[in-house]
């Protein structure tokens, strides 16, 4: 099932007497989801990311705008009719009832004509456990669980009316590091067993790039970039994306465009043409512009004749690649974080490390706007 | 290392001895000594002599009429207010939970009968029931105003009298269950009416099927609880209808005791023990068969 959403808002009355503005949690959400796609809403946490889910589920009512669900409206319709499946954050299971009776629970309070066989009931409960492999502990309680298990079973009693979108609030945030890895392979297999379109809510981006199809990175109510993991990776529209994105996160320096070329500090570390601001207007590449320069940590390649030159604190390896940590009086955070790959050797008698810069890795931002300048190397 | 430990072990007890002494003096003996009492026949409290050891307490206690009344009365005060005030305060307390304007007006006019004074609570059962020169009562004139002939409640048939009881009864509870029942109610995880909700739950399935059994344990709290204090009923019918509560047959157990002990026809240690062990087993009794019921029904 597609979901649209049309001019979406949320506002809250505000507590605070000395700001009055009411709090806009969700601002003009203008954006379609595919169907049979699994979408993360990235963000970091107040962002509005639940209070999206909230008005998709029904659970609150928006302010403004309209939801749809393929052609239909349903703004105006209560969760219940909405043929929605909803994980909550702490799972929400009742607590005394058992797996089993808690995964019929939703199918025992269909009426009237929707209303199932014990049989037809069985099998349903049946076919979404076994989907997410718990029917081995039907008759456990839910305290009895451990926390993976516990989620599974809320999928499977969100799962078992098959709705035609399933929704998650912070998945794997209860769960300990290894259990979230395993848990979000998990949750990628069913989606993709059962195809329903499912929307999931994170502020960790490493989750949401590694099972989502689309990630959408907001930031204080308001969408910044929607896009398929690595192209919003290697793409970001503006400096928050850049920067909420990737572990080690994106090394973030202040810069200058002069003369044709980027500047760090005095060293002119590319040559830049064809500037092009985020409405696509040229720039000239010879007028002085003070800018961000965002360097992701695989930018780097250590070389003698490297263009950038930074003061080397320490050397991490890590068997695969190593890490370089470094200071820079321009970078804006407190050391720069290269990988590079472990064949290299760096030379510990230096002080200094040079580096030299991949474009591609390399992004310019605005420093007023701090949208991205577009270039060419 | 064993004297150290001998040692640790003294002071221990030394740790415990006021406890001990104080509910050993006050308890534990006053206990022994009401069990051997209604075991000695014509005790005399003045030359503490009796005449002999049987079971002759209990047979006059349990051929009494007077004792047979306070029972019956009790019986139908515990069978009566227990259900009916758990029942409503569980409505009231699931009212007050589901609204959200005037909630602390509603909370503190609910709980006002628990703060206030047992004398000035009896000044107005009086202004509501009792017969005096001038009027015959608040119900009385509701009962005139919709045609009906009015009602001796302090002094008139037995049902009227009991019907007053129960009422004040289940109204001086009310407030206690209440506000135990409003903070179980309120510590149900909001997600779980969620996600019944996104279930497409019906209200009275919420209700039956995860509201009450995630409180069964608060309301079986206030069953047991409800149980042993209407059994304990004795102040609540001397507000309403004086000190000679035999004569006007609304005599309790508890009232039967201390009747025998203090009252009019008192004087009588060992009758008064015998009842009070009686009274003793029905509670337990009572309180077994109640927790044997809830082993089958309390979730969790």
């Amino acid at each position: 099932m597609e979901v649209t959403l049309k001019n979406l808002t949320k506002k809250f009355p505000s507590r605070d007497k000395n700001n009055p503005a009411d709090v806009i949690a969700v601002n003009h959400f203008d954006f379609t989801i595919p169907d049979g796609m699994l979408v993360g809403l990235l963000g970091p946490s107040g962002c509005g990311k639940s209070t999206a889910l909230n008005l998709i589920s029904g659970l609150q009512k928006p302010t403004e705008g309209r939801i749809f669900f393929g052609e239909d409206d349903v703004t105006e319709l209560p969760p219940e009719n909405r043929g929605i499946g909803l994980v909550f954050q702490n799972y929400a299971l009742y607590p005394h009832l058992t797996v089993r009776q808690n995964i019929l629970f939703p199918l025992q309070n269909l009426k009237g004509k929707d209303k199932l066989s014990k049989e037809v009931m069985n099998e349903k409960m049946l076919e979404a456990a076994k989907l997410v492999q718990m029917d081995g502990l039907l008759e456990r309680k839910p305290k009895e669980l451990s926390g993976g298990q516990q989620q599974r079973v809320a999928i499977a009693r969100a799962l078992v009316k098959m709705p035609k979108v399933l929704l998650l609030d912070e998945p794997l945030s209860n769960l300990d590091a290894r259990l979230r890895l395993q848990t979000r392979e998990e949750i990628r297999r069913i989606q993709q067993e059962t195809r329903i379109t499912t929307i999931f809510v994170t502020h960790d981006q490493e989750e949401a790039m590694s099972i989502s199809d689309i990630i959408v990175v907001m930031k204080e109510g308001t969408v910044h970039q929607i896009g398929k993991p690595q192209d919003v990776y290697d793409s970001p529209k503006n400096l928050f994306v850049a920067k909420f994105l990737g572990t080690p996160p994106i090394n973030v320096f202040d810069g200058t465009i002069r003369d044709g070329g980027l500047y760090i500090g005095e060293e002119c570390i590319l040559k830049v043409k064809c500037l092009k601001d985020s409405t696509g207007n040229a720039l000239r590449e010879d007028e002085m512009r003070p800018v961000y320069v965002g360097i992701r940590p695989e930018g780097f390649v250590l070389s003698e004749d490297g263009a950038l030159t930074c003061k080397r604190n320490r050397v991490e390896v890590m068997g695969r690649d190593i890490s370089v940590v470094s200071t820079h009086p321009a970078s804006l955070n407190e050391t720069i974080r290269s990988i590079i790959s472990a064949d290299n050797k760096v030379n510990t008698a230096e002080e200094c490390v040079k580096f030299q810069l991949l474009p591609h890795k390399v992004f310019i931002f605005d420093k007023e706007t701090e949208e991205r300048i577009e270039f060419e190397a | 290392m064993k004297k150290r430990l001998q040692n640790s072990g003294a002071k221990a007890w030394l740790y415990l001895l006021p406890a001990i002494l104080f509910l050993g003096a006050f308890m534990v003996y006053p206990l022994v000594d009401v069990f051997v009492y209604s075991f000695e026949e014509g005790y005399n409290s003045a030359s503490q002599t009796y005449n002999g050891i049987g079971f002759y307490n209990y047979s006059y206690v349990l051929h009494d009429p007077y004792f047979l009344q306070a029972v019956k009365n009790t019986f139908i005060l515990v069978i009566i207010t227990v259900p009916l005030s758990t029942g409503l305060a569980l409505l009231i307390s699931f009212g007050l939970t589901s609204i959200t304007k005037l909630r602390e007006l509603f909370q503190t006019i609910y709980f006002l009968p628990y703060v206030t004074n047992t004398l000035a609570v009896g000044l107005v059962f009086m202004i509501l029931f009792k017969k005096t020169a001038y009027s015959d009562g608040m119900i009385n004139l509701l009962i005139h105003a919709f045609g009906g002939e009015s009602v001796d409640f302090i002094e008139g048939p037995y049902w009227a009298k009991m019907f007053v009881l129960c009422f004040y009864t289940i109204w001086i509870v009310l407030p206690f269950k209440i506000l135990i029942l409003t903070s179980a109610l309120s510590s149900v995880n909001q997600d779980i009416y969620n996600a019944a909700k996104v279930d497409g739950t019906r209200k009275a399935r919420i209700f039956f099927r995860i509201t009450l059994p995630l409180i069964s344990p608060t309301v079986f709290y206030l069953i047991i609880t409800g149980f042993i204090g209407a059994f304990k009923a004795y102040s609540d019918a001397v507000a309403l209808f004086g000190t000679n509560l035999n004569a006007a047959e609304m005599n309790t157990i508890v009232g039967y005791v201390y009747d025998m002990l203090y009252g009019n026809s008192g004087g009588y240690p060992s009758y008064a023990s015998a009842a009070a062990i009686l009274l003793f087993w029905i509670i337990l009794t009572i309180t077994c068969i109640n927790l044997l019921i809830s082993r089958k029904n309390v979730q969790y």
